[in-house]
């Protein structure tokens, strides 16, 4: 028998549609609850979501220099390469206006930007301004823009710093990416390796990635125990053990990474140790700091309690009676580790694996500090930019292939492990 | 059970301390027969889980020995002891299926692949879960896994099968229900199982003895029907089953009866001796509720009378709290035959055997 299905709308008892009745009902209950978290949101937003998109944004963006220079860009696009040697006599003329009569700060700007294209524009442009802006005063209109440009310095009539505009012309580019590769354009626009003494970034991210894996699997090598001891211990041992694991957050990261330094230098505390007990030899002092080892043994110091704290929670809710009754049914100590503790644990491995790996790869301070020449990583070559060269496109450029990175290892986590495993606290 | 098999387990002299000084366990002597199905009943720290423990391997005894078919075990770690344990929380590993928490026990046994695979079918239906082997524990109900529980402890086939309160967690139907089923079990397989509860009723249903402890030792060892009715310490009267109390010292002394006179002036009351050896000794009578009568024909060689304190129905009984020579928890059952109109505040005749009354210490 067929039951028949009622397609008519259910109704209230008054003879509303009881779906519009319910939509009625909760949405002062929808209301508040928005109004609640709006704080928050406009917050996350001015100060998360504003300066990342700006960030991606600035990573692309080429536009400056078009306003600086649109009529010389605008003639520069009519320019055939095959035909003509040189520019037509119009880019010429559009160049000598916008430099004459341009914002000499927004100039300034845009020549930066040259300079990245190729070296040698911003003196060019400087000493041509000059002679240019000494012809206006004068009155005099050229006959030949072109040739007054090339009496003015020759290597105007050299075309490769016109080949090199080509990568400006446009409003977004992609050279801070291949910058951050050690790649640039060459003047045909193809994309080619750096000059080898300019190649310093595949080098930085390959030991930002071999850092980060290495602290990582410190940190899991160390704090497993650790958390285990913490689940396991009488309340009063573990305690303690608790606050020597928690010590290191109520303590300055720059205290805690120069008392690294002294630990660590050839005339430290380590290195004293090991002379007075004659492991090493007083002109054989090891050198742990200012290079990658002292990045190491800092950075896994510092990031340990974030291994520690997943794990711990993780370990403290399994059952004590799961290690007894695997051994019960006839698995040896290790087997039943192996088989029983370890995939128990398997949340907190990869929560705290996750969180020191993603911690790592973006650290900055100490590896500055400890790190030497040989120790920095990518994180110091974006405060470089930020702060020494005002490079912002390529900082912008470095942190999103960072954020990129992150993603692409949160996607390939969430493909392995899957990520409602990842256990927190 | 004959001679040979009389001592399958067998605890000699066991003694545990944790600390050095509190002993948990004292002086243990235990004799488990094979097949017999024992229950360590008492109340919690009483030190039958620390006893389970030593037995299964995870606790050292502190003196003596624990054998097991003849052979001491003390040594033995227990991964190799081959005694199957049902953990108070079952300990099902939850990131494996059923099946393969019962093929881990196999697994680590080196059997073969088609074997573990029958082998654990067989478990499974033998408790009624023939197709729950691609679940995982946390979609079970609590009946369910304790079900898995038992069928992992046994797949394996052990010489021994302990259980430490493996019916705690679940409703009260649900461990009656359970109650029968492990002893359906026990007896189709026949194999030796040693129980650890703290309630009485689940060890009178299921055991052949209870062992029941007391501050870590043995108070008496029998069967249920004996526990019961023969208690031979106060402890025992008062920890299985309902019992009323009345102190006293005692007066006379007569080959396996005495007579005591209770504290208070109340009278004589004669009674069996059973833990009292000599007069003026000071002791405890015991009488079941179900054996007082309340049948006015001075039937009883002991005769009383009491005030009717409460009443409470019960269906098909009522229990009814007396005021009985200065003792006003003294309990009394009245079967429900429709003839009893007593209210609240009425003095009640009671009497009782003798042979009824049990005389232990204090």
């Amino acid at each position: 028998m067929e039951v028949p299905i009622s397609t008519a709308e259910l109704l209230t008892t008054d003879g509303i549609p009881l779906k519009q009745s319910l939509r009625k009902a909760e949405r002062r209950n929808k209301l508040r609850a928005f109004l609640l978290v709006f704080p928050l949101l406009l917050f996350i937003f001015v100060t998360f979501v504003m300066p990342i998109g700006d960030m991606l944004l600035r990573s692309v963006d080429d536009s400056q220099i078009n306003s600086v220079f649109p009529n010389t860009f605008d003639e520069y696009k009519n320019w055939d390469k095959g035909a003509d040697e040189l520019p037509p006599e119009e880019v010429y003329k559009s160049l000598f206006f916008e430099l004459a009569n341009g914002d000499k700060r927004q100039i300034g700007k845009a020549l930066t930007r040259m300079n990245y294209a190729k070296s040698g524009w911003k003196s060019l442009i400087k000493k041509t301004t000059r002679e240019i802006k000494k012809i206006v005063k004068k009155g005099e209109e050229p006959v030949s823009y072109k040739d007054t440009f090339i009496n003015i310095n020759k290597l105007w009539a050299d075309p490769t710093y016109w080949y090199s505009f080509n990568q400006m012309v446009k409003d977004r580019s992609s050279i801070y990416y291949w910058n951050a590769l050690d790649r640039t354009f060459d003047e045909d626009g193809d994309v080619v390796l750096q000059d080898e003494k300019r190649r310093m970034y595949i080098k930085t991210w390959l030991r930002t990635f071999k850092v980060s894996i290495y602290v990582t699997i410190f940190c899991l090598i160390l704090g497993f125990p650790v958390a285990h001891l913490l689940a396991n211990l009488p309340l009063r041992y573990s305690n303690l053990l608790m606050i020597f694991v928690l010590l290191p957050f109520w303590t300055s990261l720059l205290v805690r990474t120069t008392a690294w330094i002294v630990m660590l230098q050839q005339n430290g505390v380590i290195n004293g140790i090991l002379v007075w007990l004659g492991v090493i030899s007083d002109d054989g002092r090891i050198q742990m700091v200012y290079n990658e080892v002292g990045t190491l043994i800092a950075m896994t110091q510092i990031l340990l309690p974030f291994m520690i704290l997943p794990l711990y929670s993780v370990m403290r809710v399994i059952p004590k009676s799961h290690m007894r009754a695997a051994q019960n049914l006839g698995a040896k100590p290790v087997t039943a580790f192996l088989r029983v503790y370890l995939p128990q644990t398997i949340p907190g491995i990869s929560a705290g694996g996750l969180l020191v790996f993603v911690l790592a790869i973006g650290y900055f301070i100490t590896p500055e500090l400890v790190g030497g020449k040989d120790g920095k990583l990518i994180g110091s070559w974006i405060a470089y930019h930020l702060k020494t060269t005002l490079n912002w496109g390529l900082c912008a450029a470095l942190g999103a292939i960072l954020l990129g990175i992150m993603l692409i290892f949160y996607w390939l986590y969430n493909k392995i492990v899957g990520i409602d495993n990842i256990k927190l606290g | 059970m004959n001679d040979t098999s009389q001592s399958f387990v067998k605890f000699e002299k066991i003694d545990k301390s944790y600390d050095g000084e509190v002993l948990v366990v004292k002086n243990l002597n235990l004799d488990i027969a094979k097949g017999e199905f024992v229950t360590m009943l008492g109340p919690s720290g009483s030190g039958k889980t620390t006893t389970l423990m030593m037995l299964a391997g995870f606790e050292t005894p502190t003196n003596g020995e624990i054998f097991l078919d003849t052979k001491p075990i003390s040594k033995i770690p227990p991964y190799e002891r081959e005694i199957g344990m049902v953990f108070q929380n079952y300990a099902l590993f939850p990131h494996m299926t059923v099946a393969e928490n019962l093929s881990f026990p196999l697994e680590v046994r080196k059997i073969s692949k088609p074997d573990i695979k029958e082998k654990v079918q067989k478990a499974l239906d033998m408790v009624e879960l023939g197709n729950f082997g691609t679940r995982f524990p946390a979609q079970l109900s609590g009946g369910q896994q304790q079900r898995v529980a038992l069928a992992r402890a046994l797949v394996f086939e052990p010489r021994l099968v302990l259980m430490d309160e493996p019916l705690g967690a679940l409703d009260k139907n649900l461990r009656e229900q359970m109650q029968y089923e492990i002893k359906h079990i026990h007896d189709r397989i026949g194999i030796t199982v040693v129980y650890v509860t703290h309630d009485q009723s689940e060890a009178l249903t299921m055991s052949n003895r209870i062992a029941v402890f007391n501050d870590g030792v043995v108070q008496q060892l029998s069967t249920p029907d004996i526990l019961y009715e023969k208690p031979e310490n106060s402890f025992v009267a008062k920890f299985i089953g309902e019992n009323n109390t009345l102190n006293g010292v005692v007066r006379e002394v007569n080959g396996s009866s005495c007579t005591v006179e209770l504290d208070g002036g109340f009278g004589m009351v004669k009674a069996l001796k059973i833990n009292v050896n000599e007069v003026g000794e000071k002791t405890q009578l015991s009488i079941r509720p179900e054996r007082v009568s309340i049948d006015n024909s001075a039937s009883g060689s002991n005769n009383f009378s009491g005030k009717i304190e409460e009443l409470i129905y019960l269906g098909d009984h009522i229990r009814a709290r007396l005021d009985v020579c200065g003792n006003n928890e003294f309990i009394v059952k009245v079967p429900n035959e429709g003839s009893f109109n007593h209210k609240e505040g009425d003095q009640l005749k009671l009497s009782w055997n003798s042979e009824d009354v049990r005389a232990l210490d204090l």
